[in-house]
């Protein structure tokens, strides 16, 4: 098989799926943004993705997508560092045309992993997981009332803006790399898959910071009333 | 204008494939900044000769850019600071008095060390060996003009034929993935409809051979480009992929 | 005398070819696998015949003394290739070809080599194109051409300033094709030391593993040297570093004649040399001299000036500049032969004109960027300028180039007849090696164009005339006794060189040869001259066997003793050249003798003395060679003065 044994083949899957995640990005941080103007939007959403069967068809996919590019950017690495050698050069730099992020990508990956697991354990656990199986206290109906709570904490704000900006070189590189990878892409082109590469990439990291920031600037800095949805009340759906 | 300096080298040097390599020390003067690189080396050897040591080995032939024989990683640099040369075009005039030079071969398990800065290449013969060709015999060829070939298509072929095997691609990539080298070649034949008839077979067989003799994968960090002495284009490792896509998709 | 047999076909001589194509012997497909060849070399020629005679289906055995093939110095070919195509409708024809390729080499090529390579120039373009070599081409998509020295048409084809690249990787990926089809058994890194003769035929090789310094023995139906110039006997050339005339040697010593040794072309476009540390010279195209204008100043005080660095090429006016090639040429002007440019630009030198260090005359682009913009003179020479500036550091879209002659190319080599075998039985000598095609100088875009005539168009044609006799014979074992003399021999060689222990590093001994071989064997020469070079040269000999040092072991890796094996070689053919330059008493093409000149200082041939080739003899060391003379007898075209200036 072509996607598993040929360098160009594993790239490829490397490439799509980081795509898939790439539209997964997009569409959570249009579905932030909801909560800054709305939380019963926001939560008519989460709603709309409980526990219903596409919603965990489509769960299932993004866990595949994420796990295919996981483990596959740990075999290429494996494969590369072998490829390498055994001795390591002595003095190494970084040609000026050469992203910085592009030669990290793992290391920018890793990063991007750590904080999802608290990402998970902070909202997904509390959410879709607790609304099959109840293995939280919280109301799995009530996302909005649990984003909030986080985001007026100024160190879980400090905490994610890390996270977005781990994000960002990840995405400045992987967009338009994965363009390359299957082949879309040609000298005129080059350039302006990076200029809207980066212009993505800034747009998705800067609408998750700013629903971070702004929720910490309206409930934590100038105390609004966090809305929740009271428990024995039946859920919205 | 000419100026004289001097300078130490840290030189790698190494018995053979399976021996521990080492940097040894050298100081050199009143080297001309108008010398190339190698030159210059000659002048270390020179003087290693004279003290009855064996002289520093590396590869070097035709000494004006074109052959692709030189090879050395200078300053964490395959063909040294400079852009868009090699190694032989490399002159002193890039250096200053009283710097220290790390010369160090392409280290690259595509590449094995033969002595000091001799790297093993062959490789690379395989990999066109591969398929690196259109398969014509000599004789049977048609009038070169009944041929019409865009200019743009020409000039492009060309300026992707235009790489000189040299392996900096390799040497410069953290992943010492030869794709520049293979895209290179496959992207000049898929230009020109001669070599169009057997883009698909070429690109299979020559990734499959690249894989093969245990070439990384790329990351499209570009650095083989920036690094490479003839300036080949990324962009033709994207129309590898297409080929090489397209190809598998037909099969 | 008969051993000089040309076996020149009869007839007509544009018959001469497809003559002898319908009479020869070939060998049939079935016998081609039971038939071994050798072929040392994989430039053009070489390269190209070994890809052949693997697709005809001969077993090839290739060598290549660098790590690939796609190194050999073809690769280093900048201008072009000529094709008598006659695309761009300005009467050009196989016959203006072979005419000019004569006259540029001074009448003294053999008439039928040369016709025939005008008639196969025209298939190597029709190959080459179905090879995927990217011609440069016109936005209509047909091929485009350029101007070369010594031709009034345009017929060179080219890539961009990489032809001899882009041909040499053609070659090179058909040579491939045969490797990995197994029909050639390429070994990289290998040189080699001595033919094998058995029973009067070449049988095999002496080749030295250059990695393990192991010595090797291989054995063959057939033999063919294509191994290039001998160029680098000057120290300073533009030849690449391993490039050596130590097969052609081998060759001669075992009795294969060289002719011609004299016949060295030096370039007249090449960068001045800078610094007693220069190890090579770098070539700029002759394709420059297209567009671009030589000069130097009319004035000596001018002249002077600028070598002291108080004026400045670009300050001196237009009529204080000397265009000395269109001042003595008006008809060819800056496209003179290199012969003729490189002397002319000598004799300004000479007489205190230069520029530079003094050994220099400007090559201008000025009027070109004002008549066809900065653009299009990047677009055609992009690559060369670019090339220039790393290596001088100046930009020479501002202020004109520099540039003097330097040792670039040997028309003389190893004497082969018309099947391009040599005075040995089954020993062939193809491209630059032999001596056959280009007389006393080559022209321009000439060289690509033999080596892959000869590699892909005649040799597996004419070998195969030698080779249809030998079907039953069987492989030949390398353990044969004459197999073990020449291992031996070479081995001995070998340990008397480690043997010397002196105190002189071989580079050092050959910058003295070069010097020795400019002063006197360049681009002037005289009796007292080359008699005072054969005397330093056997001074040089001397010290070279007293007094040369080789660290490092004789049987593993050492970069030396190569060096010094083709230094030792270098020295016979240096005073080889001595000696065919001091008998040649006349002036032609590169063989300038400055007794022989017009009243204009041009050269002076003697047609009545000298219309012949000289073919050296080895007697043994130390020993005079003998010299035998082929004859050059002209049936189709008058012999006359050539003339480049009407």
């Amino acid at each position: 098989m072509w996607l598993t044994n040929s360098s160009i083949g594993r790239k490829v899957v490397m490439s799509v799926s980081g795509l898939f995640l790439v539209l997964f990005l997009t569409f959570h941080m249009c579905m932030n943004l909801a909560l800054v103007f709305s939380p019963d939007a926001y939560n008519a959403i989460c709603g709309f993705l409980g526990a219903n069967w596409y919603a965990l068809v489509g769960t299932a996919v993004l866990a595949a997508g994420f796990l295919v590019h996981i483990i596959y950017a740990f075999w290429l690495t494996w494969q590369n560092r072998k490829a390498r050698g055994n001795d390591r050069y002595a003095v190494t730099t970084r040609p000026k045309s050469v992203e910085w992020a592009s030669q990290n990508m793992l290391v920018l990956g890793i990063i991007v992993i750590l904080f999802l697991v608290l990402h998970m354990a902070q909202f997904w656990f509390k959410m879709q997981l607790n609304e099959i199986v109840p293995v939280s206290e919280a109301n799995p109906h009530d996302g909005s009332f649990l984003v909030i709570e986080t985001f007026k904490n100024p160190v879980m704000v400090v905490i994610y803006l890390l996270w977005f900006a781990a994000l960002w070189f990840h995405l400045t590189h992987g967009f338009w790399s994965a363009l390359h990878t299957i082949g879309f892409n040609n000298n005129i082109w080059f350039n302006r898959w990076k200029v809207i590469g980066n212009v993505f990439a800034t747009i998705i990291c800067l609408g998750f910071a700013f629903v971070a920031v702004t929720l910490y600037i309206q409930y934590g800095v100038l105390g609004w009333e966090v809305p929740q949805i009271p428990t024995e009340m039946p859920a919205v759906h | 204008m000419e100026k004289k300096i001097d300078l130490t080298l840290k030189v790698w040097r190494q018995r053979d494939r399976k021996a521990k390599g080492q940097f040894e020390t050298y100081n050199v003067k009143g080297i001309s900044t108008d010398s190339s690189f190698l030159e210059m080396l000659d002048v270390l050897n020179e003087q290693l000769i004279n003290e009855g040591k064996e002289p520093v080995v590396f590869d070097h032939d035709c000494r004006e850019g074109i052959c692709g024989m030189c090879s050395l990683y200078i300053n964490g640099h395959p063909h040294g600071p400079d852009s868009a040369i090699t190694t032989c075009q490399l002159h002193m005039r890039k250096f200053n008095n009283g710097d220290t030079i790390t010369i160090e071969p392409w280290r690259s398990a595509g590449f094995p060390v033969i002595r000091d800065l001799m790297v093993d290449r062959t490789a690379y013969d395989q990999i066109i060996a591969a398929g690196g060709y259109t398969s014509v015999n000599v004789g049977g060829a048609q009038d070169a003009n009944a041929l019409l070939i865009p200019k743009t298509d020409a000039d492009e072929a060309m300026d992707a034929a235009s790489c000189i095997g040299c392996g900096a691609c390799v040497a410069a990539c953290k992943n010492g993935s030869a794709m520049l080298f293979v895209s290179a070649k496959v992207s000049q034949l898929a230009l020109l409809p001669q070599g169009r008839v057997e883009a698909a077979r070429r690109a299979r067989a020559m990734v499959a051979k690249m894989d093969e003799l245990g070439f990384g994968n790329c990351t499209n960090t570009g650095a083989c480009a920036a690094e490479c002495p003839k300036s080949v284009s990324l962009s033709n490792i994207a129309r590898l992929n297409r080929e090489f896509i397209k190809a598998k998709l037909q099969d | 005398m008969s051993k000089l047999e040309s076996k020149i076909p009869a007839g007509p001589l544009a018959e001469k070819w497809t003559n002898y194509k319908a009479t020869q012997k070939l060998v049939n497909p079935a016998n081609k696998r039971r038939l071994d060849i050798i072929v040392v070399g994989t430039g053009l020629a070489g390269g190209a015949a070994a890809a052949t005679l693997g697709e005809l289906g001969f077993n090839v055995i290739n060598f290549c003394i660098q790590d690939s093939p796609r190194r050999a110095h073809s690769i280093a070919a900048q201008g072009g290739i000529n094709a008598a195509k006659n695309y761009q409708n300005d009467g050009d024809s196989v016959y203006r070809l072979f005419y000019d390729t004569i006259k540029g080499g001074d009448y003294r090529a053999r008439e039928a080599n040369v016709y025939r390579l005008a008639e196969v120039s025209n298939n190597i373009i029709d190959q080459c194109v179905a090879q995927g070599v990217p011609f440069a081409r016109e936005y209509g998509g047909l091929l485009d051409n350029r101007s070369f020295g010594g031709a009034q048409v345009s017929r060179t084809f080219y890539a961009k300033g990489q032809t001899g690249q882009q041909l040499l990787l053609g070659a090179y990926s058909s040579l491939m094709r045969q490797v990995n089809k197994g029909k050639v058994d390429l070994r990289t890194r290998y040189e080699m030391l001595d033919v094998v003769i058995v029973d009067g035929r070449a049988r095999g090789v002496i080749m030295r593993n250059l990695v393990t310094g192991g010595i090797e023995r291989f054995s063959a139906h057939a033999v063919v040297i294509a191994t290039g110039g001998y160029g680098n006997v000057f120290f300073l050339s533009t030849n690449a570093m391993a490039s050596n005339g130590s097969a052609a040697v081998q060759c001669y010593r075992k009795g294969a004649y060289f002719a011609n040794p004299a016949y060295a072309q030096i370039h007249p476009t090449c960068i001045p040399v800078h610094g007693e540390f220069q190890s090579k010279l770098t070539l700029m195209s002759e394709s420059l001299r297209n567009d671009g204008r030589i000069w130097v100043p009319k004035k000596k005080e001018d002249a002077e000036a600028i070598r002291a660095g108080k004026l400045k090429p670009t300050e001196i006016k237009e009529e204080d500049r000397d265009y000395y090639l269109e001042r003595r040429y008006p008809a060819f002007g800056n496209l003179v032969p290199r012969d003729v440019a490189s002397r002319a630009a000598k004799e300004r030198c000479d007489a205190g004109y230069g520029v530079g260090t003094g050994l220099a005359v400007y090559l201008d682009f000025s009027d070109a960027i004002k008549r066809l913009g900065r653009d299009a003179v990047e677009a055609r020479y992009g690559n060369l300028f670019q090339m220039y500036e790393k290596i001088v550091d100046d930009n020479p879209y501002e202020t004109p180039m520099m540039i003097y002659p330097a040792s670039h190319y040997t028309m003389g080599g190893i004497w082969v007849d018309y099947e391009l075998q040599t005075t040995i039985p089954g020993l062939f000598a193809i491209g630059e090696a032999n001596f056959s095609d280009h007389g006393a100088n080559r022209l321009g875009a000439s060289a690509l164009m033999q080596g892959l005539a000869d590699g892909y168009f005649v040799l597996p044609y004419t070998i195969q005339n030698y080779l249809s006799d030998q079907i039953q014979v069987p492989r030949f074992s390398t353990d044969l006794p004459e197999f073990a003399e020449a291992e031996k021999a070479v081995k001995a060689r070998i340990d008397r060189l480690m043997a010397i222990k002196g105190k002189q590093s071989v580079d050092s001994l050959h910058k003295k040869l070069g010097r020795i071989m400019s002063d006197y064997v360049g681009m002037g020469r005289n009796k007292a001259g080359l008699e005072k070079a054969l005397v330093e040269i056997d001074k040089i000999k001397k010290e070279f066997y007293s007094d040369l040092r080789i660290p490092g072991e004789a049987y593993g890796l050492n970069v030396e003793l190569e060096k010094a094996l083709r230094l030792e070689d270098f020295i016979e053919i240096g005073k080889l050249m001595a000696i065919d330059a001091l008998h040649r008493e006349e002036s032609c093409g590169g063989h300038f003798r400055e007794e022989h000149q017009t009243e204009e200082g041009e050269a002076k041939r003697n047609d009545e003395e000298f219309m012949y080739v000289g073919c050296w003899e080895y007697k043994g060391e130390d020993q005079k060679p003998e010299l035998h003379k082929e004859e050059l007898n002209y049936e189709f075209i008058k012999v006359q003065q050539r003339n480049y200036k009407q």
